[in-house]
């Protein structure tokens, strides 16, 4: 690597694929509920495991893109990080408040678990992946902040690119966004409203930010092409991204008792939510194809691809595909919702901070590139990973076409449970994926401990 | 992208774009504000409805039901529970947790009192009264 303090990025990625495993045995556990509905109960209900799920997906990614940040930032500015001491004292911290907050959800009923943090203070808590306790929230709070002030002061320094600004941004926009958690209202409609500042001015908004900048960054060095180049396709990306998507959280304001004319902004923008990922998939092809080099590290590339790819088809496609409100008006709340967050979660921010983990892991580990073994290890946790998760995705959009269908369409609507019961093949096709995408995370992890020969960290 | 589009041109479309789109939203956000209380159902907030949110939020009932089709996907919508059950019903069925029955998806007994299931019945009464747009299409939630 070109600057030492670059390191701290390390013990960042391997917590990220750490809470990655936990996260994925967690949604083996909630799929076998699924079917066998008291799986593990009382010890773990469905809903403390879906906490732990979503939770630690949460956790992990944000360990990806700050390990990101640590590792790209110093690069782009060309100089060394302003605190690599402050970086890994805020990586035990987040660690440890993380750990704690896992096991929390996991041993203490919830009620207790309010009531002993302090929610009766100020009552955060028991909102979809905002369920953490106010002391992790006030938490994540000050690790982002110490974490923002750290790279903000190295990129003042230093060199300042449109990679580097642009993933400052995102990450500001993360912790602004954040704040929303705090806000809580007696009135539900209200609360519904600005919980989404949170989630969707998220992950359709400063996130793809942070997304873009990974990939752009990663592209620029494995493909040689020109940063001017790059820079630009960027800013065209996320350009789309943010006009979309900004009046596109409209699309969760339909049925919240929010005013009508939402169906309209909402439709009319989030289907255009697609153009961004569109862009994106062309952009990495392109880049890839107009390469000046042979980059050593072909797994990279190949991830890469892969987020452009699957960040379409996922956030792009199967979010169009329920997302017009007279659709919507049937769908909103089924098995369609699922699916479309289980790929387009995986196909955008997995799989972005599966490509920057493959490219500077092996880096960070003195070498240019993962021996050929490790990198064809690697290329089929790729494939068995994203195959896995396309079945996924069908088995869960097999299973939404057939709720809606019995549940809400027919002339004589069955109830919730009798129409669950109705799909309870698809949810068995789901687990089985799901134990191959569990393969596939295994088949990855075992490719960091594969030796042989590699080239040299400067190619 | 030919050399007369330049990055500049990029950088300025995207700041431009994104603060345009971004007030628009905050003046939908504004008028929001203005039209909610015509539709929130917030007058009938009392303190019971407050209470009862709070038993809804730190129950994590979120974590298994969906709530005006948010949520989780894994036990019954009760935006509606209210009207499809009422209120005698909701309770009943909340104190006869767990079935126990083999291979049935479980609910957990809470250990409510009567005076903590009244404020959730509150509750969930005053979220079936917002309107939403006629959603969700039919009772069956």
């Amino acid at each position: 690597m070109q600057y030492k303090s670059q390191a701290v990025a390390m013990p960042y990625f391997i917590a990220a694929i750490g809470l990655f495993v936990g996260q994925i045995i967690f949604g083996l556990i909630m799929g076998m509920q699924y079917v066998v509905g008291d799986f593990l109960f009382p010890e773990i209900p469905f809903n403390v495991a879906r906490m732990v799920h979503t939770n630690l997906l949460i956790v992990w990614l944000l360990f990806g893109f700050m390990g990101a940040a640590y590792y790209m930032i110093p690069e782009e500015a060309e100089t060394e990080l302003y605190s690599p001491k402050l970086a890994l004292a805020m990586f035990w911290i987040f660690l440890v408040a993380g750990a704690a907050t896992i096991l929390g959800y996991l041993l203490v009923p919830y009620a207790t678990l309010a009531e002993m943090t302090g929610n009766d203070i100020l009552a955060t808590m028991g909102r979809e992946f905002l369920e953490q306790p106010l002391v992790t929230k006030i938490g994540i709070v000050i690790v982002a902040l110490a974490f923002l002030f750290n790279i903000t002061m190295t990129s003042l320094k230093g060199r300042k690119t449109a990679i580097s600004m642009v993933l400052l941004l995102g990450l500001w926009g993360l912790a602004i966004f954040f704040l929303f958690s705090f806000y809580n209202p007696v009135n539900l409609v209200r609360d519904k409203f600005y919980w989404w500042w949170v989630v969707h001015l998220w992950v359709e908004g400063v996130w793809e930010l942070i997304l873009g900048a990974l990939l752009a960054f990663v592209l620029i060095k494995v493909t040689g092409v020109d940063r001017e180049v790059i820079e630009k396709w960027l800013y065209v990306i996320i350009t789309l991204a943010l006009v979309t998507g900004i009046i596109g959280t409209g699309h969760h304001y339909y049925w919240i008792g929010a005013p009508e004319y939402w169906q309209w902004w909402g439709s009319i923008f989030s289907a255009l939510e697609p153009l961004p990922f569109f862009a994106m998939t062309v952009f990495a092809f392109n880049m890839v194809n107009r390469r000046r080099r042979e980059h050593p590290n072909r797994a990279a590339v190949l991830w890469a691809l892969g987020t452009g790819v699957m960040a379409f088809l996922g956030a792009g496609v199967w979010g169009f595909l329920h997302t017009l409100a007279p659709v919507n008006y049937y769908t909103h709340g089924s098995q369609i919702t699922a699916a479309h967050g289980h790929m387009a979660f995986y196909g955008a921010y997995v799989m972005v901070v599966l490509t920057i983990i493959s490219y500077a892991m092996p880096i960070l580990r003195g070498r240019a590139a993962n021996s050929n073994k490790s990198q064809v290890l690697e290329m089929w946790a790729f494939w068995l990973m994203t195959i896995a998760m396309v079945f996924i995705t069908l088995f869960l959009t097999a299973a939404g076409i057939l709720q809606v269908w019995l549940q809400r369409v027919s002339d004589t609507p069955m109830s919730f449970m009798a129409a669950q019961d109705q799909v309870t093949l698809f949810y068995w096709m789901r687990e089985w994926a799901g134990v191959m995408f569990f393969i596939g995370l295994l088949v990855y992890v075992i490719s960091f401990f594969v030796k042989g020969e590699t080239p040299p960290a400067k190619a | 992208m030919s050399g007369i589009f330049t990055k500049s041109m990029a950088r300025n479309i995207f700041y431009g774009g994104t603060v345009f789109f971004f007030l628009l939203f905050l003046a939908l956000t504004f008028d929001t504000e203005r039209e909610l209380p015509s539709r929130d159902n917030s007058h009938n907030i009392t303190p019971a409805v407050a209470a009862g949110k709070h038993i809804w939020e730190t129950r994590n009932c979120i974590g298994c039901h969906s709530l005006l089709g948010e949520g989780a996907y894994f036990a019954p919508e009760l935006g509606n529970v209210y009207v499809r059950r009422g209120p005698e019903f909701i309770k009943a069925w909340m104190q006869a947790m767990p079935t126990m029955a083999p291979g049935r998806r479980q609910m957990p007994n809470f250990n409510l009192t009567d005076e903590e299931l009244d404020e959730l019945v509150e509750f969930l009464k005053y979220t079936s009264e917002i309107n939403t747009a006629n959603w969700p299409p039919n009772i069956e939630g």
